[in-house]
């Protein structure tokens, strides 16, 4: 029956091959016959070797694991649009892979005895699904689809592709052609270059590349005086162009660019210089699909112009982390990076939230990370946590401000949210009007917090006291910081209450030093890395470095290398103090990866001997400390 | 005198008999196997009395499955109409799909409802609408467990002091909370897919308390 959904359902899929094809009539028809299904995150949809469903899917929103064999390595990775679990229907065998939802999804499954008709009558459908199954991709469409996606971000494989198949990976090349001809002047070349953001320039007669403008090229010839900045192009562009088909893998791609001692290959279509230039190939390409290097990653989150293509980057940042701890980096070296790139990926969310207001924003502002981000602790995605600051203005204009402010905070929570963060459950985010304030009504709150300390006011202050600016104006984030230290100064009786809550997570070891797990709930039985071990290690951190008024150190573990540095005899504690919190972090992140999760409950029963030994070992280092937050704060058992 | 003892069942027409056989069968326990129906109406304005449906959508949830071919989209053919209302919607007097009468879409509903769980936002609404709609062709109330997604929600959210819950949230909160696309609120069948989708992310949600039954839901919501 036809009816709104189904046709929603028609409209998501004419963007896709082989639908795109398919007469609208057709689709809508296909489309009402179509089971819509949910799957929670880690749920399986088929596994290897099961019998083949009825059905095959189409990818309507999440993502979707292609796994193989014994080890489960990710084969590919469906998003949005892709199709999977078709061949087997078509071969009549069994699931060659196992399909399981790497996010929580949104699949369209579609009966295959309907489908089948289509796919017999159509030619160009029978043709997909030939070469489909030919070049065993699940696309083989696809990269020329996603080009349009993601356009000024050549895709990055969220799985960096094994060395061992480079040699028969086709690359992505970016599609969007900057191009000129011969007779534009040198001066606006170099401006459209700048304007597009790219390293050069394609020149071309009818479409056909007659040559190409490198920086390289701009920099020999013009900067140095040899040719005016009036010249025309054909005078200082290098030709003739090396070309190649889109086929070209990225080992060619590599070879051919070394070969010829150049940056950038032309991609033709049918790989001579005598027909239609589709693309441009850069070195920078070939980095990114190689794909594991943090400087080629940082590039390409500044240049993304759309949320998706940050999400695409994401992946990449995960599988970077994957590497690192893989191959032993430090982990403190491991952190800043990562913490860098995540940095990086929110200010770009900023930047184009702003771009998307319809005014420039009326005052200045700065955004604020709270807990493990503001921390630079945050290496696995986890809920998002921030809050907005702005200038103080008049009071009759405070509501129209606090109006475009919240508008701004709601965009950009939701890029956020679209990237992979979840929204904080407790609503902590820059969008809630109570954290989204003028530093005048933030000073008013802080001074509440620290002046009636209960326990909602302590648990607020120890969120929000590890802020760190991601993005606007230091300025206002300094003043906050003074004010912080002026009241507590004023209210020692703070740090009282602060330090009590610090002592008030529960004890990670029972009487017999056995670990202590979940007792109920989802995560019964096994171990809160976060409330009962990285959380005391927090927590006095933060209220020792408060009552020293350091400012701008955020991450705990460098906040107890500068108590041991402030309190020389006590170094010998802060220092372990800093190595358990790193061994902790590592810890989790590492389990975070193994499970697809943020790696906070650990199962206890999976770990090793050396695992267990090594988590017990940072329970004393934990322990010491408490004790010594106690003694100073004079934290009496009656508070606690 | 003897009519008032008699049963008068025997005045209900045959497809209202059937829906009410259809409860005789012991209730699907099992989450897995049970069928929801998640629906929404469209109406001319919030009045019981005065309001009446112009629009009613339908899906059919089983497992986490929505089988499109076993959805309802219903447009009524009324005398009221209120000229406000139909800027949110915008479903006019006349306009578009063709229309039935009031009675062949309540037979059409119970057709289609049996003694499947109902699943609304804001349930009370909805169900209240129908009641009085069936009300006028004759027939009694719904005999339907019904879930409403807005109680639910609620369910999933943190109990802490710092952070205060609404009374009521609405759809569009939803929808924005578990990013559903919004392209088709405001249509009967749109909203029931938002719904749907909302109500199934809420269950996976509501699982984190063990594994959960069709028991818990109807205690929840």
């Amino acid at each position: 029956m036809k009816n709104t959904i189904s046709h929603r359902v028609a409209d998501f899929l004419k963007n896709f091959p082989p639908f795109n094809v398919l007469g609208q009539a057709d689709l809508e028809t296909l489309a009402e016959e179509i089971t819509i299904v949910y799957k929670e995150k880690d749920s399986v949809i088929f596994e290897e070797n099961d019998e083949p469903h009825p059905y095959f899917y189409v990818v309507n929103k999440g993502a979707v694991a292609l796994k193989k064999g014994s080890d489960k390595s990710i084969m590919d990775m469906c998003d949005e649009g892709d199709i999977f679990g078709l061949r087997p229907l078509m071969a009549q065998e069994n699931y060659k892979m196992s399909a399981k939802a790497h996010e929580e999804s949104i699949l369209y499954a579609i009966p295959i005895n309907i489908f089948k008709p289509y796919a017999q009558k159509n030619i160009a459908v029978g043709n997909f699904l030939i070469e489909s199954f030919a070049s065993n991709t699940r696309n083989p469409y696809s990269k020329s689809h996603r080009g349009k996606l993601y356009d000024e971000v050549p895709d990055i494989n969220p799985v960096a592709p094994d060395t061992h198949v480079l040699d028969l990976q086709s690359v992505q090349y970016s599609k969007k052609l900057v191009t000129c001809t011969a007779t534009t002047s040198a001066k606006t070349i170099a401006k459209r270059m700048t304007e597009k953001k790219v390293g050069a320039m394609l020149v071309v007669k009818d479409k056909m590349p007659i040559g190409i403008i490198t920086d390289k090229d701009l920099r020999n010839n013009i900067v140095t005086g040899k040719y005016p900045i009036t010249t025309k192009a054909k005078e200082i562009m290098v030709s003739p162009v090396i070309t190649y088909n889109k086929h070209l893998t990225i080992t060619q791609a590599q070879m051919a660019m070394m070969k010829s001692n150049i940056s950038h290959l032309c991609i033709t279509k049918d790989g001579t210089p005598n027909s239609k230039a589709i693309g441009i190939l850069s070195k920078h390409d070939v980095m990114v699909a190689l794909g594991n290097n943090p400087a080629v990653l940082i590039k390409a989150i500044n240049r993304a112009k759309k949320i998706k293509s940050i999400k695409q980057i994401r992946k990449s940042i995960t599988h970077l982390l994957q590497d690192y701890l893989d191959q032993n980096i430090p982990i403190k070296l491991t952190t800043k990076i990562i913490s860098e790139l995540n940095d990086a990926c929110v200010k770009q969310i900023i930047k184009l939230s702003l771009e998307e207001m319809p005014t420039k924003p009326p005052v200045k502002f700065a955004w604020l990370a709270l807990g493990s981000q503001g921390r630079s602790e945050q290496l696995l995605q986890t809920d998002q946590d921030n809050a907005m600051v702005f200038e103080n203005v008049p009071e009759d204009k405070l509501i129209e401000t606090t109006d475009y402010i919240l508008k701004l905070s709601k965009l950009i929570n939701k890029g956020l949210f679209d990237i992979g963060y979840d929204y904080c459950p407790a609503e902590m985010m820059a969008s809630n009007p109570n954290w989204c304030l003028s530093l005048d009504e933030w000073k008013k709150t802080i001074s509440h917090w620290i002046i009636n300390p209960g326990t909602d006011e302590v648990l607020l202050s120890s969120i929000f006291f590890d802020y760190n600016i991601t993005y606007g104006d230091v300025n206002l984030v300094n003043e906050l910081s003074e004010h912080i230290f002026e009241t507590t100064k004023k209210y020692p009786i703070f740090y009282l209450h602060l330090a009590s809550g610090a002592l008030q997570n529960p004890s990670p070891t029972g009487f017999f030093r056995q670990l202590l797990v979940e007792e109920d709930g989802e995560h019964k039985d096994s171990f809160d890395l976060k409330r009962r071990a990285l959380m005391p290690l927090t927590d006095a951190a933060r209220v020792l470095i408060l009552s020293h008024s350091v400012k701008s150190i955020n991450s705990t573990a460098e906040r107890f290398e500068k108590l041991a540095e402030l309190e020389p005899n006590n170094e010998e504690i802060f220092m372990a103090c800093s190595y358990a919190t790193r061994a902790l972090l590592k810890f989790r992140t590492k389990h975070g990866l193994l499970h697809n999760d943020s790696g906070r409950y650990i199962a206890i029963d999976k770990l090793t001997k050396e695992e267990k030994i090594k988590l017990k070992r940072t329970f004393k280092t934990i322990k010491e400390i408490q004790e010594l937050v106690s003694i100073r704060f004079k934290v009496s058992n009656l508070l606690r | 005198m003897i009519d008032l003892f008699r049963k008068k069942v025997n005045n209900y027409p045959d497809y209202w008999l059937e829906y009410e056989n259809s409860f005789k069968k012991k209730p699907i326990e099992d989450l897995k196997l049970a069928r929801f129906v998640v629906l929404d109406t469209e109406t001319t304005g919030f009045d019981y009395l005065n309001d009446r449906i112009l629009c009613i959508g339908a899906l059919s949830l089983v497992d986490k499955n929505i089988a499109l071919n076993q959805s309802l989209e219903l447009f009524l053919k009324q005398e009221h109409y209120n000229a406000e209302s139909a800027k949110i919607h915008g479903i006019l007097k006349d306009g578009g799909a063709s229309r039935i009468s009031e009675s062949a879409a309540m037979e059409e509903l119970l057709r289609f409802l049996n003694n499947s769980i109902i699943v609304a936002h804001h349930a009370i609404f909805d169900i209240t609408m129908i009641n009085r709609a069936l009300e006028r062709n004759g027939l009694p109330r719904l005999k339907n467990k019904f879930l409403d997604t807005s109680n639910l929600y609620k369910k999933t959210l943190l109990n802490s002091n710092v952070f205060k819950k609404k009374e009521h949230y609405s759809l569009d909160e939803l929808a924005e909370k578990f990013d559903i696309s919004k392209k088709d609120r405001h249509t009967a069948l749109g909203d029931a897919y938002i719904t749907a989708i909302a109500f199934l992310k809420i269950r996976s949600r509501l699982k984190g308390k063990g594994q959960l039954r069709i028991k818990d839901l109807l205690k929840m919501g």
